[in-house]
């Protein structure tokens, strides 16, 4: 059974349709790549599988859990499913320690001694180990982004998605958050990513998906998509990506 | 519980109610005028002349905004008949609010001007405008401008602020409340229109001063200030 | 009273009255800050009438003079059977008018909080209570001190309109000075004074707290 499940959805935002039925499937490990213009649809997409946005028809499953209207179920899946923004959105008055810790404590009751454990782990994870005590806002944005990503381990989700993380970011930062997601597709987490870094789409996701007007244009194995686009506008903007 | 509300006895005195709404209006729309052009004055003296003349300025917007609006009045109508100054209730209140909104007009301005980018003044040094124009043209039209919804909202404020004038006898509508009220005893009642009329008379001033606004700087500015918070009250 | 000169007892006694605006001010915060925080939480609900009738609330009382809300109270209470001594009637009404406006600063100050903060913490399967708790409030509260503490300085200020019913607070105890020394202008200047005395430092912490804001960092 797959783990995320994506079936015939369809969502706008007033009268702009931004999501004209798409349907996908995840399995258990595998790493599914967003990639298209700004506008496609990608992020709504993603956003939409965690009930950040609300869809209009259609029906998202996602690690066990049916999206529905009702709030409980909601929180409940969203302990299984995490994700890291583009702007990390840490919170800042909390430390590095405590922005991990928080969700863990509160929402899965947690004790305080095993989610001190947890934090060490994740930290040590994405190489910040001693940043413990350090404020967000003493960290560099490459940083902050491994922190947010470490924050949404600490909850041990199922699936994780990732929202164009490292777009804020330089390209000697970007390189370390990459890094630590690489190192994430390794150890067998399910990972959906909206990115703009084809590279790494490629290298490190099995399927890429490319999303064109709200619908999934082209969709496969990473290598053969990138490698070989069946259609003029993959074919374009592939061409057009230098990175 | 056995009290009956009767509004009724209101239109009897719709007369005092009447002229206690146009002595509201007319105090507080001369207040708004007057004061809003001493601030605009304080605030560009205090700016262009700078060193004692901004300390005084700056002094008197301070005394102004910590000391209450009733004890101003107290001083203006009590206190300057002891020193051979001897005004009307009226007069008194017209004094006293203008003094006061001066006060916070300026600081509101003040606010405004500081805001404004030094790279705008430095372009009109650069175009070889004199201190004087810089100073209308680049700082006080756009910071007023900027500042707008925060000065109608202390507006608003003066004018409710009129209300209490009352205890200084001016004969403004909550005087007329007042007289009313121990001419018929029905207290609830008459307080509850009179503070009804209030509100109404708050929104139109907002609605009146949200038109000046399109007139004078165009339509976003304007819907701010249907709904800016007040920086500071009278 | 038979005073002759406005002299130190008669500033003594002025003194002594500013501890009622003292009490009256910290009544109208604490109240006013409680029932301000409830219609400031009520203004970010999800719920829309909710929303509308926080929003209604937060007009009706920016909209009326303070001596209105004031006047209503005290005579809408002794209506309703209450024999209210005049701290009580004036402490509601300060509570009322600042909780008005309190309201509205604070609603200001959640909402400056970036809505990626909710949306991060939603994500992370916190419940909206949790949400106010852990993330929003904390940093809503930094951000509201200057302007909390401003707005302390016009409650002190407007306790001066109680002394129109009668509570002899410090703008009160001006009065019967007056009528006993008829010096007017040292009595309400001295009155004034001591009401500078209590809001210039606010002002100034007010100030102070706004630059620091600016200047610090996020936490």
């Amino acid at each position: 059974m797959p783990e995320v499940i994506v079936e015939n959805v369809h969502k706008s935002f007033g009268a702009l349709e931004v999501l004209k039925g798409v349907s996908l499937s995840v399995e258990r490990g595998e790493v599914f790549a967003l990639i298209g213009r700004s506008g496609s649809g990608k992020s709504t997409l993603l956003r939409c599988m965690n009930g950040l946005e609300k869809i209009n028809s259609g029906r998202i499953e996602i690690a066990g859990h049916a999206l529905g209207e009702d709030a409980k179920a909601l929180r409940k899946l969203r302990t299984d499913v995490g994700i890291v923004f583009q702007s990390y959105n840490l919170f800042p008055h909390l430390t590095v320690g405590e922005n991990i810790m928080l969700a863990p404590r509160i929402v899965k009751d947690v004790a305080k001694a095993k989610a001190r454990e947890v934090t060490r782990e994740v930290l040590q994870l994405v190489g910040l180990s001693e940043k413990f005590e350090s404020y967000p806002d003493q960290l560099s944005g490459g940083q902050q982004q491994r922190v947010a990503i470490a924050r949404s381990l600490a909850m041990r989700p199922k699936v994780m998605l990732f929202d164009e993380v490292t777009s804020a970011l330089d390209p000697e930062l970007t390189e370390e958050v990459l890094m630590v997601m690489e190192q994430l597709a390794r150890d067998g987490m399910t990972m959906i990513l909206v990115t703009h870094e084809m590279g790494f789409a490629r290298r490190v996701a099995t399927q890429t998906i490319f999303m064109h007007k709200g619908k999934i244009w082209e969709h496969g194995p990473s290598a053969a998509l990138f490698a070989n686009p069946q259609t003029p506008e993959l074919h374009q903007f592939v061409k057009s990506d230098v990175k | 519980m056995s009290y009956t509300f009767q509004f009724g006895v209101l239109a009897q005195y719709q007369d005092q109610i009447l002229s206690g709404i146009w002595l509201t209006i007319k105090i507080s729309v001369l207040s708004i005028i007057l004061g809003c052009a001493a601030g605009i004055v304080l605030a560009s003296v205090r700016s262009i002349w700078g060193g004692a003349v901004r300390l005084l300025v700056d002094a008197y917007v301070e005394i102004i905004r910590n000391t209450p609006f009733l004890v101003q009045l107290f001083i203006v109508y009590f206190g300057l008949p002891g020193l051979g100054l001897r005004v009307g209730a009226d007069t008194a209140a017209l004094i006293g609010m203008t003094i006061n909104l001066a006060a916070y007009s300026t600081e509101i301005i003040r606010a405004g001007t500081e805001a404004i980018h030094k790279s705008q003044i430095e372009a009109g040094e650069a175009l070889g405008f004199t201190r004087f124009q810089i100073y209308r043209h680049v700082i006080i039209v756009p910071a007023i401008a900027k500042v707008y919804p925060a000065l109608c909202s202390q507006f608003v404020l003066m004018m409710l602020a009129s209300s209490i004038c009352s205890a200084i006898s001016t004969q403004e509508l909550a005087a007329s409340a007042a007289f009313i009220e121990s001419q018929t005893y029905r207290s609830f009642e008459i307080y509850i229109a009179v503070t009804l009329i209030y509100l109404a008379l708050a929104l139109a001033l907002r609605a009146v001063l949200a038109l000046i606004g399109i007139w004078l700087f165009g339509r976003r500015i304007a819907r701010k200030t249907m709904t800016a918070l007040p920086e500071v009250q009278a | 009273m038979t005073l002759k000169t406005f002299g130190l007892d008669q500033f003594g006694f002025l003194l002594y009255s500013l501890q009622w605006t003292i009490l009256l001010t910290v009544i109208a915060l604490i109240g006013g800050g409680l029932l301000g925080f409830a219609v400031a939480l009520a203004r970010t609900s999800q719920l829309k009438p909710v929303r509308i009738a926080a929003a209604s609330y937060i007009q009706i009382i920016q909209g009326i003079p303070v001596l209105m809300i004031l006047f209503l109270s005290y005579y809408g209470l002794s209506l309703a059977g209450f024999e209210l001594p005049p701290l009580i009637a004036a402490g509601a009404s300060m509570t009322i008018y600042a909780s008005g406006y309190l309201a509205e600063i604070w609603q200001g100050c959640i909402q400056a909080v970036p809505k990626q903060q909710w949306e991060a913490s939603e994500s992370l399967a916190m419940t909206r209570l949790q949400q106010y708790r852990y993330v929003v409030l904390p940093q809503a509260m930094r951000i509201s001190l200057p302007p909390t503490v401003g707005f302390a300085v016009q409650v002190v200020k407007n306790t001066s309109i109680t002394s129109i019913i009668g509570f002899v607070e410090l703008a009160r105890a001006g009065q019967p000075i007056n009528n006993a020394t008829f010096q007017p202008f040292r009595v309400f200047l001295a009155v004034a004074a001591l009401y500078f005395v209590v809001c210039y430092p606010l002002s100034q912490l007010s100030r102070l707290l706004e630059r620091r804001l600016h200047a610090g960092s996020n936490r």
